[in-house]
């Protein structure tokens, strides 16, 4: 490192640091919707990395539509893409849990299993529509490019849109959670099922509804992850595990938990990458999650919640 | 009750005799070598599904790890058949000879420290029963100890599994990396690849595994059976009688692994060679399919269900390639959703009027005892 000045240096440290933050939204994005869906309702849905192909899907179809036949659209399609990916990526979800899931709410192992056999038949499902070839969505004009504050520093404009959108969901999901009547109802049925529906809330519903919303956010968080990479039948499958780690390591019941356990799992990977290869960056920082895991079983924040 | 014992008895052992027929002389005589081959390697699979039967089925430990063990296993077993495979004589193109063809491509000059002892074929007996062992026990105290268990025990196992592979992957000059240890020929000079040893193969593999059905039928019969099945369905009973939970789990869960290990050193001694796609999240969660579908609460449930659903697979994927995924994830659905008992659970749910029919067909009359079904309770 010596012909390293200290500008440079710092513009390493930067880099360093949006990656780190890339990784973080990627991870928030994924986990967002199976904290809510785990978290609120203790499901644990191996689909979920489909829903977020569906999303992903649902972003190429449009794209492809709006090249197609309304090219004076194509800067805007995008915003459109994300609204459509959360509806059908919702009512998708409605669907399985009234068919599938809301039949396992006693068994949470066998929900498990349950849902990994969903996944797999999403997964042809998906490979025989759209092929086993990775898709990319044609990225509007504003999302290419980077920006560049200073000569050494180049941040890609596609990073800082997912991150902003991250930023976005993350504060509407909060509000809604905290500030909304619907939300109060899913925290209360979360706390305690059996007074709230003596309350005369709709525990079923709320469920239902719950599903819905955390597979719809994978719609949205599907639609985001076209900018930064394509799709094939398995993007999905790819992200579920460090996804269900950063909602268990978080503590399944806090939304603030999940973010603060994605940032250390996003910075502690990028930063050891910088240092040695990715694959044992990876590895140490899987350990390390199971050893602190193991000293607090119920993650890094748990809210008290009546079993 | 004493005459219901001793039926009971009887018909379970009668299941291991029709077990133990079917593999050693129906499908020797039905199948051709290469099918045959094929029936051996779903057998090395059953290993996995009695491990999981105890853990999962009596145990309600859920692991979708377990192909952590199978190939820690088959890894044991194919670094001894390697370096046997690597002798100095058939290396000597190498810039290094005598070890194996993947460290020397990636610019290893000497055979590493943990490879040394792979030379012994006790040794490598001993590691590969006792490597996974260990490591289940490890995990298990950690992880029973901490009254981590349920859901996300099933996590942390998948988490481990991804661990695993990514080692492996990454690790390419110590343990082959993707394409894993392939080029596996002799054991002791004896050609694991001519016909009579695929035969001789073959047999050992049924041998174990009936004999691994005896020990797991001895543990579920013991007290300690009884005690799983109360921790099953009510962990904090148990733990108020004054019984010690976590020892109980991490006894069942170290058996497993070994059972795993135990299928996967005889993978690699069948089929040739070991590769991380044995080892992940994908393979680990379709053993716990086939136990699922055989039935996760009976032994003999698991074995026919490796065989059935490995059969399907083949079947499939020679057949109709592009319906697999479909079919393997219907079938996951349909047996969580409709018999969580497996195939094991169906007939279980008919014996009696199986067994009226037998004796009808027999042409003997006697009152059968109905057994009692129940139904898995899961909290």
């Amino acid at each position: 490192m010596e012909g390293v000045g200290v500008g440079e240096f710092g513009s390493i440290l930067l880099m360093q640091g949006f990656n780190g933050l890339s990784v973080f939204s990627v991870l928030v994005l994924m986990a967002l919707g199976l904290a809510i869906i785990f978290g609120q309702m203790g499901v644990i849905n191996m689909a979920h990395g489909e829903f977020l192909t569906i999303g992903a899907y649902t972003t190429f179809v449009l794209s492809h539509l709006t090249t197609t036949y309304l090219p004076s659209a194509q800067p805007y399609y995008f915003l459109v893409a994300i609204i459509v990916a959360f509806v059908l990526g919702g009512l998708v979800g409605y669907a399985v849990e009234y068919l599938l899931i809301r039949h396992l709410y006693k068994r949470p192992l066998d929900s498990l299993l349950a849902t990994w056999g969903l996944s797999l038949v999403m997964q042809q499902m998906f490979r025989s529509t759209f092929g086993a070839k990775e898709v990319s969505a044609t990225l509007p004009d504003w999302l290419l490019g980077s920006w560049q504050p200073s000569g050494t520093v180049d941040i890609p404009l596609n990073g800082l849109f997912v991150m902003v959108i991250t930023l976005l969901l993350t504060c509407l999901v909060a509000l809604f959670m905290y500030r909304s009547r619907s939300g109060l109802r899913m925290r209360a049925t979360t706390q305690n099922r059996v007074m709230a529906g003596a309350v005369g809330i709709n525990t079923a519903q709320v469920d239902r509804m719950t599903f819905a919303l955390g597979c719809g956010i994978a719609g949205v968080a599907g639609a985001a992850f076209t900018t930064i990479g394509s799709t094939g039948p398995t993007s999905g499958s790819l992200y579920i595990v460090d996804a269900f780690l950063t909602v268990v390591f978080g503590g399944a019941q806090s939304l603030l938990g999940t973010l603060a356990s994605a940032f250390s799992i996003a910075q502690a990977n990028s930063t050891l990458e910088f240092f040695i290869t990715g694959s044992s960056a990876k590895v140490i920082t899987l350990l390390a999650i199971i050893v602190i895991l193991m000293i607090r079983p119920q993650g890094l924040f748990s809210s008290k919640v009546r079993k | 009750m004493k005459a219901v014992g001793g039926f009971l008895r009887k018909h379970d052992l009668a299941g291991i005799l029709v077990l133990a027929a079917i593999l050693l002389v129906v499908l020797p005589l039905m199948l051709d070598l290469f099918r045959l081959n094929l029936v051996g390697k779903y057998l090395t699979y059953a290993f996995v599904a009695v491990g999981l039967v105890l853990c999962w089925g009596y145990g309600g430990v859920l692991s979708l790890g377990q192909g952590v063990f199978f190939g820690l296993g088959g890894y044991c077993m194919a670094m001894f058949l390697k370096l046997e495979a690597s002798d100095p004589a058939s290396t000597k193109i190498q810039s290094t000879p005598g070890i194996p063809d993947f460290m020397d491509w990636n610019q290893l000059t000497a055979l590493p420290w943990f490879w040394q002892p792979f030379h012994s074929f006790t040794f490598t007996l001993l590691a590969m029963l006792l490597i996974p062992g260990l490591l289940a026990f490890v995990i298990g105290i950690a992880m029973f100890k901490r009254r981590v268990g349920g859901v996300y025990f099933a996590i942390i196992t998948q988490v481990i599994a991804a661990i695993l592979t990514i080692l492996i992957i990454g690790q390419q000059g110590y343990t082959g990396g993707v394409n894993g240890m392939t080029d596996l020929k002799t054991l002791h000079g004896w050609d694991i690849r001519s016909d009579s040893a695929r035969y001789l193969l073959y047999f050992l593999c049924c041998a174990l595994l009936i004999g691994g059905v005896f020990l797991a039928r001895y543990v579920l019969g013991s007290k300690l059976g009884k005690l799983l099945l109360a921790m099953r369905d009510k962990e904090e009973r148990v733990r108020f009688s004054g019984y010690d939970v976590a020892e109980f789990k991490v006894f069942v869960f170290t058996l497993a692994a070994m059972f795993s290990a135990v299928g996967g050193a005889l993978f690699t001694l069948q089929v040739g060679f070991m590769s991380p796609s044995f080892v992940g999240i994908v393979p680990s969660i379709e053993m716990v399919i086939f136990t699922a579908v055989g039935g996760r609460a009976s032994i003999l449930g698991a074995i026919y269900g490796s065989l059935l659903v490995n059969w399907a697979k083949t079947f499939f994927s020679e057949s109709f390639p592009q319906l697999w995924l479909l079919f393997m994830g219907g079938l996951f659905i349909a047996v969580v959703m409709f018999f969580p008992n497996g195939l094991a659970g169906v007939l279980e749910q008919h014996r009696v009027r199986i067994g009226e029919w037998w004796r009808k067909c027999a042409g003997r009359l006697r009152p059968t005892p109905a057994v009692p079904l129940q139904r898995e309770n899961h909290s």
